[in-house]
């Protein structure tokens, strides 16, 4: 039986332009996708990745646009499509001053109290 | 003696940059000199490790000439730890993520590593006694 593996991101846009993905959700796609057995944590200032419609686009350099700028929201709905629950950190959230009402659906929250059940409840924590 | 275990790093930090690539590349080398069994898995900027074509130079602040300064590489570091891991009865499986590789256009690699993908740290998660992610800060 496949180890469940927690992937806890809370450094946010980190290679996000340069590789038009956030690596850490990537890699846990791709491992997903790999028979995994995946959860994905947001905290601190990455719990901004819910927001729902951001624009990455417009940047350019020499002219030259980049031509497929990030999007976190998307991916993250994405990967919760392929079966992997992602949840955020409700006080963090609230420290930003986000609402469940700006982020995409499918997330859940979770109190900071609540973080070490959620780390129990899995064999691994990656803290990516 | 202790019991040999297999351990997995996952490392993202490019060389020269940092103290936690000092601090990940003594983790592993201590696990190496005890014969564990070890897959590093390289990715973003940590694909440089273990690049091939990494030079040492003369400083000429420090006064010294190529030999002097004997500059410290990061492949060097790489290939030690391999010897280390071999003479102690270990092994280790260095792996760099091969897109990573081809974007930073590093893929003339040491000796001992090879090109691989998330699925391998997945693998290598999976069959590990534990595993640690060291991933960049910001």
């Amino acid at each position: 039986m496949a180890k469940k593996i927690l992937t806890l991101i809370d450094s946010a846009y980190r290679c996000t332009v340069e590789e038009q993905d956030e690596p850490a959700v990537w890699i846990t796609e791709v491992m997903k996708g790999a028979g995994g057995d995946f959860t994905l944590l947001l905290q601190g200032n990455a719990v901004g990745y819910l927001v729902r419609g951001q624009d990455g686009s417009g940047l350019s350099f020499g002219g030259v646009k980049l031509t497929h700028p990030v999007s976190v929201d998307r991916d993250l709905t994405q990967i919760m499509g392929k079966g992997v629950e992602v949840y955020f950190v409700q006080d963090d959230a609230e420290e930003r001053g986000l609402e469940s009402s700006d982020f995409i659906a499918g997330a859940k929250p979770v109190s900071r109290a609540g973080v070490a059940k959620l780390f129990a409840s899995h064999d691994l924590v990656w803290h990516w | 003696m202790a019991t040999k275990k297999k351990l997995t790093f996952a490392l993202m930090d490019p060389p020269f940059e940092n103290a936690r690539t000092v601090t990940t590349m003594r983790l592993i080398d201590i696990a190496a000199r005890r014969g564990h069994e070890i897959i590093v898995f390289a990715y973003e900027g940590a694909v440089g490790h273990a690049f091939a074509k990494q030079a040492k130079h003369a400083n000429a602040a420090h006064g010294h000439d190529l030999a002097q300064e004997d500059h410290p590489l990061a492949r060097e570091w790489v290939a030690n730890i391999l010897a280390a891991s071999q003479a102690a009865g270990g092994k280790i499986d260095w792996i760099n993520c091969g897109l990573c590789v081809d974007e930073r256009g590093v893929g003339e690699f040491i000796h001992g590593t090879r090109r691989g993908s998330p699925a391998d740290l997945l693998k290598a998660a999976e069959g590990s006694d534990n595993s640690l992610v060291i991933g960049t800060r910001g």
